[in-house]
């Protein structure tokens, strides 16, 4: 083996489940190893006590931006990074947590009358591009593992990886998983970015769009097909794609 | 002692989450010793608001990537009580085959990259791959199979697909289980390996104990994971239990004027959720293997040591390892039977409490007559967990000084203390008072 010098890689976390770390503990022992061979994990809280002062050559930023005190964390990290990538659907759009952001009272909602602390202090959930420029983006709610070890292995090979802009319905049709409007559902696979492999009709439940959207998404047509053929009530239609696309709708805040 | 010290673990690391510990000593006088809880709040009571009952698990499953496969169970059981849902006995038991699966894969995760580093004088696991390559190897191997078992039944180990209000929305093969149940089987070695090299340093763990009260899911029929009362046993063995839809009554959530964490408390000061709340409650009904490693330790009920949770832990992957190979016999001698979800016969309120690998959880949901969400309510065991850290650390830290020991032991030992409890704070959907709204 040559004696090429690692990758220096670091992982941080804001707003978010922190699933997508987890997901890299269930690559497999094989996979896992040699990784390492290319890799050295330099910074990652969740399992090191170890940091580092030195340049970082990757940093994976998993979570939203979701209060201005983490703005300068962020920015931090990518003064230390030559290159940032928002790992996972919270970093990517916001994800899940934008799902509060068309509400206007959910502080009061969960906090009561301690909505007000300062602690409590968290806008909009958005996505970490918000704050600081980001050259990568691993989507999903997880990240795929596949997918992962396909950007990283691009990176280090010098190549840019291809992120698919076609619908999940593509992937549903390759794999042949009958429609969920066929058998009585709905689904956001439509108008939902693929890459995944479709794993959720497969599995008897909607795709619900946690890879964001491909690009330029009729949604105007969406809700027109939930309503007409899922017979889904107006409002339930216009609301669907909020679950993890809050911030790419066309009535994002 | 005339000494000063400060320490300050801004961001501690090796769990899930945010949090601090801040010492402040001077001249010998303790001014502050704090568990405090940073984490940024997010709000998922109020996300599920508006959104139809065969959504919601989907959504609270994202409260916690350790613990998704515990979240999404307890919502689903929630949702189930507040529709008028009854699963089928079959239902029952492909659900207590994947929350072993969670807790298995979970308790190995924390054994063996959170806290093995502190027993073998490592800062984290990657400078263990050149040293203790084999453990990490293993450790591996068992997380892998771990993710795969749950997969079988959730879809996949993260953010479950499968687990769906009233049922399954797909099942594993016969041959998958045949084949799930060969690799169980297989764990035996490394689960052997694990005990040995745990036992090794078991003489690490610190010698403190006290007494509090532990929580925990319990029944009749088996070491409660997902049915049953909630159950504590105080210091002298003595049980009581009650209802969950009483889990407010229980629970107490409160603030503390000292923290910005919210506190929960029972009969005492604060109680413990977790694994060694778990053995402490239903050390009878855990299978005799794990009985028998639990023994190698010296581990018997009522213990209360908190650095115990990691053997406890150790103690229960074992019990989840063999207790799904039964329950897989009774599955592939009955057969398994392709069942249409049961659909809702009522829409209201309803609650569950599931074991998840930290400890007891709550969910609780409200429908409207369209079977969409209205309220929503979580209470997270880490959260539980706050008020007996802290008691904890203020029983500790003195008898740390006490002993002389240096600022940097008593900030690993410290350390040490908090990790037991395999925190897992970006679970915690909220620190404050609760309003639930009728």
């Amino acid at each position: 083996m040559s004696e090429k010098k690692k990758v220096r890689v670091a992982f941080f976390d804001f707003a978010s489940c922190e699933g997508c770390q987890v997901e890299l503990t269930n690559l497999s022992d094989p996979v896992f190893l040699e990784l390492l061979n290319h890799l050295e994990f330099v910074e990652f809280r969740e399992v090191m006590k170890e940091q580092t002062k030195e340049p970082i050559d990757i940093a994976f930023v998993e979570g939203s931006f979701t209060r201005e005190a983490d703005r300068k964390r962020l920015e931090s990290i990518r003064e230390r990074a030559g290159v940032v990538i928002a790992f996972g659907a919270c970093a990517a759009t916001g994800g899940i947590n934008a799902l509060k952001n068309h509400q206007s009272d959910y502080k009061e909602d969960v906090y009561g009358k301690d909505a007000t602390l300062p602690h409590l202090d968290s806008t909009f959930a958005r996505p970490i591009s918000a704050a600081i420029k980001v050259d990568y983006t691993i989507n999903g709610c997880p990240m795929d593992r596949k997918e992962f070890v396909y950007i990283v292995s691009h990176l280090l090979h010098g190549k840019d990886p291809v992120i698919p802009n076609h619908p999940v319905c593509v992937e549903c049709k390759m794999r042949e998983t009958v429609c969920r409007f066929q058998v009585g559902g709905h689904c956001l696979g439509l108008v939902a970015r693929a890459g995944c492999g479709a794993p959720c009709p497969a599995d008897g439940v909607p795709c619900e769009a946690c890879r964001g959207f491909v690009d330029h998404p009729n949604e105007e047509a969406l809700e027109e097909v939930l309503v007409l053929r899922a017979n889904l009530p107006a409002k339930r239609a216009q609301n669907l794609s909020r679950m993890f696309t809050a911030n790419l709708r066309r009535d994002a805040q | 002692m005339s000494k000063n010290i400060s320490i300050n673990v801004h961001h501690l690391t090796r769990v899930e989450g945010h949090g601090n510990i801040i010492a402040d000593v001077t001249n010998g006088t303790i001014d502050r010793i704090e568990w405090q809880v940073p984490e940024a709040p997010r709000f998922f009571e109020a996300m599920v608001r508006g959104r139809h009952y065969t959504e919601v698990a989907r959504i609270t499953s994202r409260i916690c990537g350790i613990c998704s496969v515990g979240h999404t169970l307890a919502s689903v059981q929630a949702t189930e009580a507040a529709l008028g849902i009854e699963v089928s006995p079959q239902t029952q038991k492909l659900r207590d085959i994947l929350m072993h699966a969670e807790n298995f894969d979970s308790h190995i995760l924390h054994l063996y990259f959170l806290v093995a580093p502190d027993l073998l004088g490592a800062p984290s696991v990657f400078p263990l791959v050149p040293t203790h390559g084999e453990a990490v190897i293993r450790a591996l191997r068992m997380k892998k199979v771990g993710a795969d078992w749950a997969s079988l039944f959730a879809g996949r180990s993260t953010h479950p697909t499968r687990p769906v209000p009233g049922g399954f929305s797909e099942y594993p093969t016969m041959e998958e289980l045949r084949k799930l149940r060969a690799d169980l089987q297989g764990l035996n070695p490394d689960l052997e390996a694990t005990v040995n090299i745990v036992l090794s340093v078991a003489g690490n763990l610190p010698a403190f104990e006290r007494p509090t009260e532990y929580m925990a899911l319990s029944n009749d029929e088996d070491y409660a994971f997902l049915r049953g009362f909630v159950q504590t046993v105080m210091p002298d063995g003595t049980k009581e239990r009650w209802p969950v839809s009483e889990y407010r009554r229980i629970t107490n959530e409160y603030v503390h004027p000292r923290s910005t964490a919210k506190y929960t408390k029972n009969k005492m000061d604060s109680y413990m959720a977790g694994a060694l709340a778990r053995f402490n409650n239903n050390y009878d009904q855990l299978h005799p293997k794990a009985k028998q490693i639990a023994d190698a330790f010296g581990l018997k009920p009522v213990n209360c040591n908190p650095f115990m949770n990691n053997v406890a832990q150790l103690v229960e992957a074992a019990h989840s390892v063999f207790e799904s190979i039964r329950l897989l016999d009774e599955i592939l001698e009955e057969g398994l039977r392709i069942e249409e979800l049961v659909q809702p016969t009522r829409f209201g309120q309803g609650a569950s409490a599931v074991e998840v690998p930290r400890g007891i959880l709550f969910h609780d949901y409200t429908y409207d007559d369209q079977g969409m969400c209205t309220a929503g309510n979580c209470i997270i065991p880490t959260n539980q967990n706050h008020a007996n850290i802290q008691l904890d650390l203020e029983k500790f830290f003195p008898e740390l000084l006490q002993a002389g020991k240096s600022e940097k032991e008593l900030e690993l030992a410290m350390e040490m203390l908090v990790r037991a409890y395999d925190p897992c704070i970006s679970c915690s959907t909220h620190y404050l008072k609760v309003r639930f709204k009728d």
